[in-house]
C-alpha cells in the first residue's frame, strides 16, 4: 500500500492503539452475550470464583475460552497470511492457497466416515494431519522443476489440490450424508463450544511458530526484493522459504485445528498491517498478530450479538467486520496511484 | 580482490549452456560479456554471482572457491544486479537500498551508523537521493535501475556484477546507467562485470571485451583488439562494418542484413 515511511513513533503510538483496540475488544467478549454480565460479576468471576454463580460459569467456562481461542487464532492466521503473502509475492494470498483448509476438512471428513472418530480431539489432530499432508503435497509441486519453489507454481499447485480434497470431500459426503453434520462445524468455522483444553495441544507449536515468525522480519524485507536478490546479498532463500512454509503450517493448521476454516482474516490484515507500516515486515508482523485477534475477537463477539439468541457463523463475520475496511484501503491504494 | 571461473560447465536440463570454460576478470576494470540471445553469457554471469551452481568447475575469490565461502562473506566483496529485478509494489526507494546492507547485520549486529552512511552515499552517488521516498514501482525506467544500482552500491562490494543493467532503458537512460559504472570504476576502482547487448556502448566502456560463442569464450581483450568483422560474424552470425566511434575512437560495427542492399563506397569495397 502506498504509504510514506512512517516515524517510529508514530508506528508505536498505532500499535499502542491497536493494543488498546484489543483489550477493549477481549472485555466486550467476556461481557456481552446471550445474557450481559456486568463488568463487576466478570471480576468476580477471576478474583472469587464462586461455582454457583451461573454468570461465573459463563464466563470462566465459555466467554473466557472462546475469547482467548479468538485471540490466539486471530493472530495466527494474520501473521500466517503475511508470511503466504510474502512467500508467494502474490498480494491475494492467505494460508488456504497451501490447500491447509481443504486438507484439513478432508482428513476430518475422513475421520468421521470412514474411521468412526467422534471425539473433538482426535478430529483435531486429523484436521491437522490433513493441514499438514495438504501443504506438504501442494510445497513439493510448488518445488518441481528448474527454478524450485516459484510464487506461480505454489499458486497453481495450491488450487490443484485444494479442488482435488474438495472434491473428494464432496464424493464421500454424497455417499454418506450423516458425516456432513459433523462437518459442517468445521466447513464455517466456529470459536463456540470450544475450551481451553481443545487449545493446550497446539498451543506450544503456535507459539513457537509466532516466534519464530517474528523473528523473521529483516529476513523478509529483503526476501521480498526477489529470489536472485536475496541470494546475491548472501540469503539462504531455500532455507528461508522451508522455514516459512513450515510456520505458515503451524499457524493454519493448528488453527483450523482448533476453529475450522475461518476465511479471510489471512487475506485482509496483511493489508490492513501495510497500510499502516508499509513494507517493513519487521513491524508488519507484529501489527499483523494485533490485528487479527482484533478482527477475530470482535467477529466473535458480533456474531453473537447480531442475530440473538442465534450465532452467525463466525466466518461470515469475519468477511461482514474485514470487507468493509479492506474495501477502503484498496481503494485508498488505488486514488493515491 | 580476484574473481575467475575456472572450467565451469553448466546445463539446464540435457542442454549444455557452458562448456568447460574458464575466465578471469581483470580487477578494477570493467569487464564487458557480448553474444548473441542464448549463448550463456547470462549464465555465466549468474554461475560467477552463485545464483546458480555450475555442474562443473568453481569459481574462485581471490584464488578460493565460492563454494567454500560462506555466501554472507561473498556478498560484502562480491554484489549482482540480476536482470529485470522488481519491487514489491509500494516499497520506497530508500527501503530498497538498505537492503543492502543487509551482509553486514546479523542478530548481534543490527543498524549501524556505518549503514546509514552507506545508504546515504550510495543514494548520492546513484542520484536517487531526492526521490528517496517515492516507491519505486512510480519511478521511471531509468531512476529505478539506478534506485537498485544504489542498492548494490549499499552493500559495499568491491565488485559488481550487472545483468543486462540498460535493458529496457531508452537511449539516454542507457548512457546514464553505464557513466554512473564508469565514473565507479573510475573513482572507487570498482571491478565492474556486466552483460550488455548493445556491442558498440560495449566497445565504448569496456577496458576487457569478451565475446561468447559455442558455450565458451569465442575472443576477449580490448575492444580495438578483438572487434573485426570476423568476429561479429562468427558470434553474432551478421555481416557488418566496423567504422571508428568519431567521438570516443573505440570501434563502431555498423551491421547490415540481406533485407536492405548495402550501397556506397563501403559497400563496394567490402563486396570485392
Amino acid at each position: 500500500m502506498k504509504n510514506r515511511m512512517a516515524p517510529k513513533r508514530r508506528r508505536v503510538l498505532t500499535l499502542f492503539l491497536i493494543f488498546f483496540l484489543f483489550l477493549l475488544s477481549f472485555a466486550s467478549s467476556l461481557l456481552f452475550g446471550q445474557t450481559p454480565i456486568t463488568a463487576g460479576e466478570v471480576w468476580k468471576s477471576f478474583s472469587a470464583f464462586n461455582d454457583e454463580a451461573t454468570s461465573h460459569i459463563v464466563v470462566q467456562s465459555d466467554r473466557l475460552p472462546r475469547a482467548v481461542i479468538a485471540t490466539v487464532v486471530g493472530a495466527s492466521l494474520a501473521v500466517a497470511g503475511t508470511l503466504m503473502q510474502a512467500l508467494t509475492k502474490n498480494p491475494m494470498a492467505s494460508p488456504s492457497i497451501f490447500g491447509i483448509n481443504q486438507g484439513a476438512i478432508f482428513f476430518v471428513v475422513i475421520g468421521v466416515v470412514y474411521l468412526s472418530l467422534s471425539s473433538l480431539v482426535s478430529l483435531m489432530g486429523m484436521a491437522f494431519l490433513g493441514a499438514a499432508l495438504a501443504a506438504a503435497v501442494v510445497y513439493v509441486l510448488g518445488s518441481l522443476g528448474r527454478d524450485g519453489l516459484t510464487p506461480v507454481k505454489i499458486v497453481l499447485a495450491g488450487a490443484a489440490i485444494s479442488a482435488l480434497f474438495q472434491s473428494y470431500t464432496q464424493g464421500i459426503l454424497v455417499l454418506d450424508e450423516a458425516g456432513l453434520q459433523d462437518v459442517m462445524f468445521w466447513l464455517a468455522g466456529s470459536v463456540s463450544g470450544r475450551t481451553l483444553d481443545m487449545l493446550l495441544p497446539v498451543l506450544p507449536f503456535m507459539v513457537i511458530a509466532m516466534i519464530t515468525a517474528l523473528l523473521l522480519g529483516r529476513a523478509i524485507n529483503l526476501f521480498i526484493t526477489g529470489d536472485d536478490i536475496a541470494k546475491g546479498m548472501g540469503q539462504k532463500t531455500l532455507l528461508l522459504k522451508a522455514v516459512i512454509g513450515v510456520i505458515v503450517v503451524l499457524l493454519a493448521g493448528s488453527s483450523v485445528a482448533v476453529v475450522g476454516a475461518v476465511g479471510f482474516i489471512g487475506l485482509v490484515i496483511p493489508h490492513v498491517a501495510r497500510f499502516f507500516v508499509g513494507h517493513d515486515y519487521r513491524w508488519v508482523l507484529p501489527f499483523s498478530a494485533l490485528l487479527g485477534a482484533v478482527l477475530l475477537v470482535s467477529a466473535d463477539v458480533l456474531a453473537r450479538l447480531i442475530i440473538m439468541p442465534q450465532e452467525v457463523p463466525i466466518g461470515v463475520m469475519t468477511a461482514l467486520v474485514g470487507g468493509p475496511f479492506f474495501i477502503y484501503i484498496a481503494r485508498r491504494g488505488v486514488s493515491n496511484l | 580482490m580476484s574473481v575467475e571461473a575456472k572450467n565451469l560447465t553448466f546445463s539446464y536440463e540435457k542442454e549444455t549452456v557452458l562448456r568447460d570454460l574458464s575466465i578471469r576478470v581483470p580487477e578494477g576494470e570493467i569487464t564487458v560479456f557480448i553474444g548473441a540471445n542464448g549463448c550463456g553469457k547470462s549464465t555465466l554471469l549468474r554461475t560467477m554471482a552463485r545464483l546458480i551452481q555450475p555442474e562443473k568447475g568453481a569459481v574462485l575469490l581471490s584464488g578460493k572457491s565460492i563454494s567454500e565461502l560462506k555466501t554472507k562473506e561473498i556478498a560484502k566483496q562480491l554484489s549482482i544486479l540480476p536482470q529485470g529485478p522488481t519491487a514489491p509494489e509500494g516499497l520506497t526507494v530508500e527501503q530498497l537500498v538498505k537492503q543492502g546492507r543487509y551482509p553486514h547485520q546479523s542478530w548481534l549486529k543490527q543498524w549501524s551508523p556505518e549503514d546509514e552512511t552507506m545508504v546515504e552515499n550510495a543514494m548520492e552517488a546513484a542520484a536517487v537521493t531526492s526521490f528517496r521516498n517515492t516507491p519505486v514501482d512510480d519511478l521511471s525506467g531509468g531512476q529505478r535501475q539506478r534506485a537498485w544500482i544504489a542498492m548494490t552500491l549499499a552493500q559495499g562490494a568491491d565488485t559488481l556484477l550487472l545483468d543486462e543493467p540498460t535493458t529496457y532503458l531508452d537511449m539516454a537512460h542507457q548512457i546514464d546507467v553505464l557513466d554512473l559504472l564508469h565514473e565507479l570504476n573510475e573513482q572507487e576502482g570498482s571491478t565492474i562485470v556486466m552483460v550488455l547487448h548493445d556491442i558498440n556502448l560495449a566497445c565504448r566502456y569496456a577496458d576487457h571485451l569478451v565475446a561468447m560463442q559455442g558455450k565458451s569464450v569465442f575472443a576477449q581483450g580490448r575492444p580495438e583488439d578483438i572487434v573485426t568483422n570476423d568476429m561479429v560474424k562468427q558470434v553474432f552470425h551478421m555481416n557488418c562494418h566496423i567504422a571508428a566511434d568519431p567521438i570516443f575512437d573505440t570501434p563502431m560495427v555498423i551491421p547490415y542484413g540481406k533485407g536492405r542492399k548495402p550501397y556506397g563506397a563501403i559497400a563496394a569495397a567490402e563486396a570485392e
